[in-house]
């Protein structure tokens, strides 16, 4: 389909002169977005980038390099509380305190990938789980994080700007949203990446063919846990307040199912799949909300089932898409893509 | 010294619904492959369902709790028929990624009907009245949980050796393609070793449901059982056991001399420092990947 003719064309960030363009259409529109819309859509994309940002991260470790990692909702929360306590007790910037966030999650992902050499299959999967939940009750039980009442985040400035409303703090996130997408778009297309990839696809092999498994794997896991360092920092001050409990095994198992509804190993599916759940999720936190379907699912629930428990439906709906996108389209959207474009490409036959 | 002892007793008796629970995860990992997430909601629905029973239709508990182990046989049969077997070849994540979706989904429902509300089973034995063997004091609900965890036990290993359908699960486990030429159905095999696993956990969470019972009550217990079961090899069923009482019994002493705290983090703690040492568990040879 994309035949690659040189080196150059195969490591080249923009497949044409029409991705180009498609993609300077895009950022002019995600720029102009706000002016236009309302509040709490500029919220929505807030909350949807920051899901991107630390599913791109997992998708790096998990559909490139083919690790397994449950508890990424525990780097998520070292990034959130590393910024914050850099801030308020080391009064370092917000610019400053935010990559220092991602490299304290990024050296905790290195120590977890440690022992993950050797891990594999189920084995991998309660170790980082493990990992996950041991992160939040020891930050949920120690002082120095806030403990149970959690921690409210300082008011953000970088430089002259005070980025207090949401309209004002989407053009930092939008900003390193892309260019955390192009960085790892870039990290994918070059050394590091076909070494992660050689080792999802045979690590023995890999490793035969002169891959540093222990170099490579553990790096996988550093650079995904920064992004999801990074993506908590942005989240705190998304909530403004953060709290142990937030950052729950949940969590961790909606950023695996966003990574798979999406598409294991595929930028762009990271990108649909995190927007598509992020955006399911805050719908259905108020499913009464919803014309129509909301009013029938409360009248349903007041006579077969109970009231106080409608908000569980959410789970239902997540779920129900795990198991149907894992069942009938193992690589998630992007796979339904893939095959509608070569269906399309030579259509009348 | 008498401490000492109660609170290894006490571990033991933990460690006992750790087992089942364990034990339920290793049968279906044994003969399917599937890290079976979905084990502690499957118990969970079918526990809601006996209470169900007595509270809305007032039967007695011993029409309830058979109830709930048929249901809990075949609701583990279906989900096995109508999810696992569709699945197009699955690796371990989509596999994971399934049973959390399907646990999601039977969480779901179960606090959708319920609420989240704490409830209180009526269970014939009190978990509050202790029996005092020598000096140290174990509850009666303990006593029955460790009773029932050995029957099980030795049940389950004596349909392993000596039934014609746990040598046929057995063969199963070992090689498919050659069961399946010996005339197995490892299809079916499949179904029926989701059935049994379920019951396992079920026995599991009836046991659990006099102490707490609420939406949430399996989760604890589900990675404490998935823990032991790791820390025993995932493939051994006694090192499943054996781990869900070193589980049980380092959590309690954790708790009583270290921190109470940290007690329940404790189990995870142990399970990297032994995966460490031996990647595939205590009980299991390394199995080394050849190319």
């Amino acid at each position: 389909m994309d035949m690659k003719r040189n080196y150059y064309e195969d490591v080249q960030l923009f497949r044409s002169g029409v991705v180009v363009f498609w993609f300077v259409l895009f950022m002019a529109a995600l720029a102009v977005f706000p002016l236009v819309a309302k509040n709490y859509y500029v919220y929505v994309v807030n909350y949807i980038c920051i899901n991107i940002i630390v599913v791109l991260g997992l998708n790096i470790l998990v559909g490139y390099t083919g690790q397994i990692s449950l508890g990424h909702a525990g780097f998520f929360a070292i990034g959130a509380y590393g910024t914050i306590i850099l801030m308020t007790k080391a009064h370092l910037p917000f610019i400053i305190a935010l990559p220092l966030g991602g490299l304290v999650a990024a050296v905790f992902g290195f120590l977890v990938g440690i022992p993950a050499l050797r891990l594999e299959g189920p084995y991998l999967a309660i170790a980082t789980l493990g990992f996950g939940l041991t992160v939040t009750q020891v930050i949920g039980r120690t002082d120095f994080f806030g403990g149970r009442q959690g921690l409210h985040a300082p008011p953000l400035t970088i430089g002259p700007w005070h980025l207090n409303t949401d309209k004002e703090f989407y053009y930092l996130l939008i900003t390193l949203t892309v260019l955390l997408t192009l960085a790892a778009r870039n990290l994918i297309k070059t050394k590091v990446g076909r070494a992660f990839i050689a080792i999802r696809d045979a690590d023995i092999a890999a490793e035969t063919m002169g891959v540093n498994l222990v170099f490579y794997k553990t790096l996988a896991f550093a650079v995904s846990a920064f992004y999801a360092g990074v993506g908590g920092g942005l989240y705190a001050f998304v909530l403004r307040f953060i709290e142990p409990e937030v950052f729950n095994l949940f969590m961790s198992v909606m950023f695996l199912a966003m990574v798979v509804v999406g598409g294991l190993g595929s930028i762009m599916g990271s990108i649909a799949g995190a927007t598509l759940l992020a955006w399911l999720d805050l719908q259905l936190r108020n499913i009464v909300a919803i014309p129509y379907l909301g009013e029938w699912l409360e009248t349903f629930s007041k006579t077969y089932m109970t009231l106080t428990g409608m908000s569980n439906i959410q789970f239902i709906v997540f779920g129900l898409i795990m198991v149907l996108i894992m069942v009938f389209e193992p690589l998630g959207i992007f796979g339904m893509w893939i095959r509608t474009k070569i269906y399309w490409k030579t259509w009348p036959f | 010294m008498i401490d000492f002892l109660q609170i290894i007793v006490s571990g033991i008796a933990v460690g006992s619904s750790y087992a089942l629970m364990g034990l339920a995860m290793v049968i279906i990992y044994k003969t399917t492959e599937v890290p079976n997430f979905v084990q502690g909601e499957m118990a969970l629905i079918s526990v809601f369902l006996a209470f169900m029973i007595i509270n809305s239709y007032g039967a007695p508990v011993y029409v309830a709790f058979p109830c709930a182990l048929a249901f809990a046989a075949v609701l583990g049969g279906f989900l096995e028929f109508a999810v696992l077997r569709r699945a197009k070849e699955p690796n371990i994540l989509s596999l994971i990624v399934i049973t959390m979706g399907l646990e999601m989904v039977l969480m779901g429902i179960v606090s959708w009907k319920f609420g989240a509300d704490a409830k209180t089973m009526p269970f014939p034995i009190s978990p509050y009245d202790s029996v005092a063997l020598g000096e140290i004091f174990i509850s009666g609900l303990e006593l029955l949980t460790m009773l029932t965890a050995l029957v099980l036990m030795i049940a389950i290993f004596l349909f392993y050796r000596f039934s014609k359908l746990g040598v046929a699960m057995k063969a199963t486990q070992q090689n498919k393609v050659a069961a399946r030429l010996m005339g197995i159905r490892t299809n079916r095999i499949n179904l029926l070793t989701w059935g049994m696993s379920s019951v396992v956990g079920c026995v599991a969470g009836l046991l659990i449901s006099p102490v707490v019972m609420d939406p949430y009550m399996m989760w604890d217990p589900m990675l404490k059982g998935f823990t032991a079961a790791v820390v025993g090899g995932m493939t051994s069923l006694p090192g499943s056991v054996v781990g869900a009482y070193i589980v049980g019994v380092i959590e309690h002493l954790f708790g009583a001399y270290v921190s109470i705290e940290f007690k329940s983090v404790v189990a995870f703690a142990i399970i990297v420092l032994v995966l460490c040492i031996k990647p595939s568990g205590l009980f299991t040879r390394h199995y080394v990947k050849k190319v």
